[in-house]
């Protein structure tokens, strides 16, 4: 049994749905055991962090790291991992470009933490008491991980060897790459986008595309949509013409339009500003004020081009007003 | 130290840049503030090369490119003015001052308007004063 293949699997800032992602190979799981030993799984296995401590260097052949970067704990586990992996996969869009988590970067800390533990929606917290990173009780003193103002990729911390998109990724594609790995057949160059197309989600999509013109957009909830038709050509805000491919248009193929889990294209820094290059270039107008109106219509713009990638992006994060840092 | 702006210009091949040219072959006067990059057409500049500019440490970035209905390929330039239109909303989402990028259209024979385009924008850049990127204003913090 020693020369199983060592496999880790991490998360910190997600949802939980990238080790969902990970069981959804289903039945494999079992060949996946058969091949391999998982050493560290908080989701399914006991194992603790002083278990990855006491490993040699580069003891893991692989580990998949999902989930962005926005406490000192998952910075201290990326490093630490990195540390004793060979092979360090950044897994699922919160790993490669912050995901859901990262529009927090439109706010800071204390907006976020405003937000969860203040007196908001069905909080009832009258003093306001948040997080600390140090506090004295009876028995001595309870520490807790530093929360970050920005939420980070895990390329942002450490060195990440290969990169598996989606949100999450489909189990196509997971099964596709842990069966490269189980094989050990070659890897491909460092740095590379695995388990994933190069081209754009338009080119997996399905739907019939003519002339885009738009006049006006719309939510999908507030039109009856032609299922057959691309949704963009409708007025209904879709991230295919700036995602990456590999999911075969699974969103598409049931009648929801692209969010852009897949992160940026090939060669493409800025996810968002592709889309707003896409977006612009097919609204039907060259009278300036007509445009402004037709463009006034979307209700977010960072939320829409970035909502898997700001902290992949140019900017990273908003810029917060001075006398909002200081209001409390 | 006073503060001398950096500003990127994307200028277009065929009217905004010759518009340049004339500018100073016309040995007009105007601040030095703008690097000129020579574009095909100011449909061609994407709004990654604005982001990246200003990410860079430019503190402005202007765009140039030929009068509506003159553009060489027909449309580049409407296509220019509506990502910009665009683009002005999603740096206010970003929290940047959407003044510090300009889009001006200036003819192959408008030395004295490329000039004075320079001029005013130069002078609206300085008042703004250096551009901070989000992520550097929140180290500072």
């Amino acid at each position: 049994m020693a020369d199983k293949l060592k496999l880790a699997f991490y998360w910190a800032a997600s949802c939980g749905g990238c080790e969902m992602a990970v069981l959804e190979i289903h039945e494999k799981i079992l060949t996946l055991a058969e091949y391999a030993d998982i050493l560290f799984w908080p989701v399914a296995i006991d194992a603790k962090y002083k278990d990855v401590e006491a490993m040699p260097d580069k003891h893991i052949d692989v580990c998949l790291y999902n989930g962005a970067v926005r406490t000192s704990e998952a910075e201290h586990i990326a490093k630490l991992l990195r540390q004793k992996s060979k092979v360090l996969v950044a897994y699922g869009s919160c790993a490669i470009e912050g995901g859901i988590p990262a529009l927090a970067n439109m706010s800071n800390r204390e907006g976020v933490f405003k937000r969860a533990y203040g007196n908001e929606y069905s909080t009832d917290n009258p003093q306001y008491v948040t997080p600390q990173t140090k506090t004295k009780v009876k028995e001595g003193e309870l520490e807790l991980p530093e929360f970050y103002d920005t939420v980070y990729t895990l390329a942002d911390v450490v060195d990440v060897d290969y990169f598996i998109p989606g949100c999450p990724p489909v189990p196509e594609q997971t099964w596709a790459v842990l069966e490269l790995i189980i094989e050990g057949k070659p890897l491909p160059p460092k740095g590379s986008y695995i388990g994933c197309g190069d081209k754009t989600v338009c080119d997996e999509c399905p739907r019939k595309k003519n002339v885009k013109k738009i006049t006006k957009f719309h939510r999908i909830y507030e039109v009856e949509h032609d299922p057959e038709i691309c949704f963009l050509e409708q007025g209904i805000f879709c991230a295919g013409p700036a995602t990456r491919s590999g999911c075969d248009a699974r969103c598409l193929r049931a009648n929801m339009p692209c969010r852009g889990c897949y992160g940026a294209a090939e060669g493409v820094i800025d996810q968002g500003a592709k889309m707003l290059s896409a977006l612009a270039s097919v609204i039907d107008s060259n009278d300036p004020e007509e445009v402004k109106k037709i463009i006034s219509e979307l209700p977010d713009t960072i939320g829409y081009f970035y909502r898997f990638s700001l902290s992949h992006s140019l900017m990273k994060r908003v810029k917060i007003p001075e006398e909002k840092k200081v209001a409390s | 130290m006073t503060f001398e702006p950096k500003i990127v210009g994307f200028l277009c091949n065929w009217c905004s840049y010759t518009g340049a040219d004339l500018a100073g072959t016309a040995r007009m006067k105007y601040p030095p503030n703008v690097r000129v990059i020579r574009v095909m057409c100011s449909g061609r500049v994407d709004p990654t090369f604005v982001l990246k500019a200003l990410e860079s440490g430019a503190d402005g970035v202007l765009i140039c490119g030929c009068h509506p209905g003159d553009c060489h390929y027909q449309e580049g330039n409407y296509k220019a003015m509506r990502r910009y239109l665009l683009l002005e909303r999603l740096l206010a989402d970003f929290g940047i001052e959407p003044e510090r990028v300009k889009l001006e259209w200036v003819s192959a024979s408008e030395g004295e308007r490329y000039a004075q385009v320079v001029k005013e924008f130069t002078e609206q850049i300085r008042e703004l004063g250096p551009f901070v990127s989000p992520m550097k204003a929140m180290a500072s913090k």
